[in-house]
């Protein structure tokens, strides 16, 4: 993985540009001493890290707003950082950058049961999104595993997905409006407590654009009432197809559970000995939960067992009690942790067809042999959003450059069966230089002029989501922009099947 | 006009010159075609992929509205946006397209749960103003590869290209529904009866008031077994908020194309906090009727009267319905903030540098 060369005309002038941004900042929000820029070096994609030249807290938008403009003015790139716990590489930063930081922009600025709405600093964890409504009987839907740390900008970001976005959504679909400072320190309103502006949707823009655009300082989120109760069951196959077309069936049934997860024998067993949730021992398990009253889940839990049982199930454990759920849960939770217990571990996340199930998962299994490096699966099945975790020995010479290699070739395979690159993580440095096998040289100009729109000199976060040789003569101010970007060899790429 | 594929589109928008207008179904084109040249979608036709078992349809945008919905029915599917017919209150014989629905980002009354028709687009194919042709999002679910393009297309109202192809989510349908009426209530009991219901667990997906008839609706859908109970159950939780009783087999289509408004004269879509609902139709000049538990109103007004002077609230209110003189005067869409204009601006003027789209906009 390549990032740019430091820009030879910002780190000589670093004083000048430190002491520009205290001029605006309270002492305690910038950081430019080595030892405290460490922790900012690297985000949760562990394996790059670079330490930026300033580290900026900011506690307002006026202040994000006045760091921008010094930026911009300065021509400094700036990345812009959530929690920290992007898995794509989201928030790496470069030796020449700004990291802003926006954790400490954590306020409940309006809570609105009425209108079923909150808006919130997007510093704010995910989780405590949740924290601030629930004793009002309500919820924030997308649910990403990291929600404890995970923040609301980091969500925006990338779009953040999680277990339960069969039934409700992701990011996008419970995003009503934002704050955002552009990179020249322009602050814009987008949406609000009314839903479906006419006009251009440039908060579908912002959502999922992985700080390209602008700084979002402040969402109003979508509430949702909580639903009275949920229960799952736990059902086990001694095929990966059979659990496959189980999933495709109970969708094709009319029924909608909130949530489908699925995990293969390597990852049974892993959480089995780290968690002891009493998994069975078999090729593969699902996890299928419906929400509602009691007398509306116990309907549901004997429609999906019906059509569960015409597979031949070796396990099938309705939950009867909380008790039970939360042990049927266990293993699901824990399955990164015990993962991460065994070995070194690449989380993917390519999203393909709910019906191409059992055709992938044999794919990996091929390509797992092939490369000689074990696969665990443990994803959102109902969405068809894989999570493939690629064992490797970090300490092993060419081990972590085997995986990557296996990697692309995985997320190759979710392209060609209609499927693409990353559902809920997002692009980042790590799938970078992919972008190319899904899109053709037209899609991702048509992507880049909207940046062209929104940071016209390119500092935001550059060098992420974009392959490098595509955006070069943009981030570097070089010629002119040609109406589509064909570096030579660029056109030979493979094409994905999708529609 | 009407290329017969994307191809052809392609090069017929490279060599256009001047102004250039799409047509679809012929239902919700605000105005009158400008002058120039007309181009139809009715040759980029037909379901080109259906998987009921992965929720996922895949069709060209000048599909009608109706055969997509005739495949779907059969399979016990729909589009879970209820896509709202403007042929009604714009008195229009054409047929809605799936083109025409995208580019206008049509959501009907389960819009409040189910989303809006942005959010259940999965992909997009744009022919540019450049003649390009643009792939955005694809079939599937999640995905966050890229700026969202998709978005950007839905609801772009032709200012962007032609889209060819679109790729929805589909819903499985319900086997039962029930609505939940009461009757005489104020606009201020109404709304805030809706905003009780919205606020349950009981997965209300429609909630409409119509003063004419002095109504007021909540639907249920589901089970047979789920709708009976949910119905009992919320019955008894808006028991401070009127009399209600149980209504089966409603036509929520009335409340979706706003039918009891069809006719002639200026209609105007507003979307508001449903908060703000109650204190604007108070000063509404003409009949009005609340969707979206009153987060969407239908208001009549005088002929050439903007409606916009009257909101002192947040909301965005667009001309349906009216003559070319005043569309061209007042402006279909609600004026935005100098930032959020600019940078709408931009993005036509890179999608369009020609320009050829611009008498959509």
């Amino acid at each position: 993985m390549d990032m740019p060369s430091p820009d030879p005309r910002i780190l000589p002038r670093r004083d000048e540009i430190i002491r520009r941004l205290a001029g605006v900042l309270p002492e305690d929000a910038l950081i430019h001493r080595a030892a405290e820029l460490k922790p900012y070096e690297c985000d949760a994609l562990t394996a790059y890290a670079c330490p930026p030249m300033a580290v900026v807290l900011p506690s307002s938008t006026e202040e994000v707003s006045a760091v921008l403009r010094i930026c911009h003015d300065e021509g400094v790139p700036v990345v812009p950082r959530g929690a920290g716990t992007s898995l794509a590489g989201g928030a790496l930063p470069t030796a020449d950058c700004v990291i802003l930081g926006v954790a400490r922009l954590t306020g409940v600025l309006e809570t609105n049961f009425a209108d079923r709405y909150i808006r919130v600093g997007t510093g704010r964890t995910n989780l405590s999104v949740t924290g601030a409504v629930e004793g009002d009987g309500f919820f924030y839907a997308p649910d990403p595993s990291s929600q404890l740390a995970c923040s609301i900008a980091g969500n925006i970001a990338m779009n953040a997905g999680g277990a339960h976005c069969l039934k409700y959504g992701v990011t996008t679909n419970n995003l009503m409006g934002v704050t955002l400072v552009l990179m020249d320190g322009e602050v814009v309103e987008i949406g609000g407590g009314h839903m479906d502006a006419p006009g251009l949707d440039l908060l579908g823009l912002v959502c999922g654009s992985e700080g390209q655009l602008g700084v979002v300082t402040e969402a109003t989120l979508r509430i949702l009432p909580k639903p009275e109760g949920a229960r799952p069951v736990l059902i086990g196959y001694d095929s990966l197809e059979t659990a496959g077309q189980c999933v495709s069936d109970i969708i094709r049934s009319g029924i909608l559970p909130v949530a489908i997860e699925f995990m293969d024998r390597p990852c049974i067993r892993a959480t089995e000995a780290f968690a002891g949730a009493g998994y069975p021992d078999c090729a593969a398990l699902l996890i299928v939960e419906v929400e509602g009253s009691d007398p509306e889940i116990e309907e549901q839990l004997g429609q999906i067992t019906e059509i569960a049982r015409r597979l031949d199930p070796v396990e099938l454990r309705v939950s009867q009690s909380a008790e039970e759920s939360a042990r049927i849960w266990l293993g699901r939770k824990s399955a990164f942790g015990a993962m991460g217990q065994i070995n070194d571990y690449i989380c993917l996340d390519g999203t393909i067809p709910v019906t191409e199930l059992p055709r992938v998962l044999g794919r990996i299994e091929e390509l797992s042999e092939e490369y000689g490096l074990g696969v665990a699966n443990v994803f959102h099945a109902g969405d068809g959003n894989m999570h493939p975790l690629i064992l490797f020995n970090a300490n092993k010479e060419g081990d972590l450059e085997k995986a990557e290699a296996l990697g692309a070739e995985i997320l190759k395979t979710c392209v060609e069966v209609g499927g693409c690159l990353s559902g809920e993580h997002g692009i980042g440095v790590e799938k970078r230089d992919l972008m190319s096998v899904q899109y053709d040289p037209a899609d991702l100009e048509a992507q880049m002029r909207v940046k062209d729109v929104f940071d016209p000199k390119w500092l935001l976060n550059p060098a992420k989501v974009f392959p490098l040789e595509v955006s070069r003569s943009r981030r570097t101010g070089e010629g002119l922009r040609p109406a589509a970007v064909q570096p030579p060899g660029y056109l030979e790429t493979q094409r994905g099947t999708g529609s | 006009m009407r290329p017969e594929s994307e191809a052809e589109l392609a090069d017929v928008l490279r060599s256009a010159e001047g102004s250039v207008a799409i047509r679809g179904g012929r239902t919700r084109a605000p105005a009158e075609l400008p002058e120039g040249l007309v181009i139809s979608t009715a040759g980029l036709s037909g379901i080109r992929l259906y998987e009921p078992g992965a929720l996922t349809l895949v069709a060209g945008a000048g599909t009608p509205l109706a055969e997509i919905e005739a495949a779907l029915t059969a399979e016990g599917q729909r589009l879970a946006f209820e896509p709202w017919d403007a042929s009604v209150v714009l008195g229009r014989s054409g047929r809605s397209t799936l083109g025409g629905v995208i580019a206008t980002n049509a959501s009907g009354p389960r819009r409040i749960v189910a989303g809006a028709a942005r959010d259940a687009a999965l992909g997009v194919r744009l022919v540019d103003g450049a003649g390009e042709v643009i792939r955005a999002g694809g079939r599937v679910m999640k995905n966050v590869t890229g700026v969202d393009l998709v978005r950007l297309a839905c609801g772009s109202r032709g200012t962007l290209g032609v889209i060819t192809e679109v790729s929805l989510k589909t819903q499985p349908g319900p086997a039962d529904a029930a609505t939940l009426v009461a009757e005489g209530l104020s606009p201020g009991a109404a709304v805030a009866a809706m905003q009780a219901a919205l606020g349950t667990a009981f997965e209300v997906n429609g909630a409409a008031h119509d003063p004419a008839r002095g109504e007021t609706a909540l639907r249920l859908e589901g089970s047979a077994l789920s709708v009976e109970l949910r119905a009992e159950r919320l019955t008894k939780a808006l028991a401070g908020h009127g009399d209600w009783h149980v209504e089966r087999g409603r036509d929520w289509a009335r409340v979706r194309d706003a039918a009891d408004l069809a006719g002639s004269g200026d209609l105007w879509r507003i979307s508001v906090r449903s908060s703000d609902a109650a204190d604007l139709v108070a000063l509404l000049p003409g009949r009005w009727l609340m969707d979206w538990g009153g987060g969407l109103i239908w208001a009549e007004a005088p002929a050439g009267t903007d409606l916009r002077q009257l909101m002192s609230c947040a909301g965005h209110a667009t001309l349906v319905r009216a003559t070319p003189e005043t569309h061209g005067r007042l402006g279909t869409l609600h004026p935005e903030s100098a930032g959020v204009q600019r940078l709408s601006d931009g993005i036509a003027a890179r999608f369009d540098p020609r320009g050829l789209f611009r008498s959509a906009a």
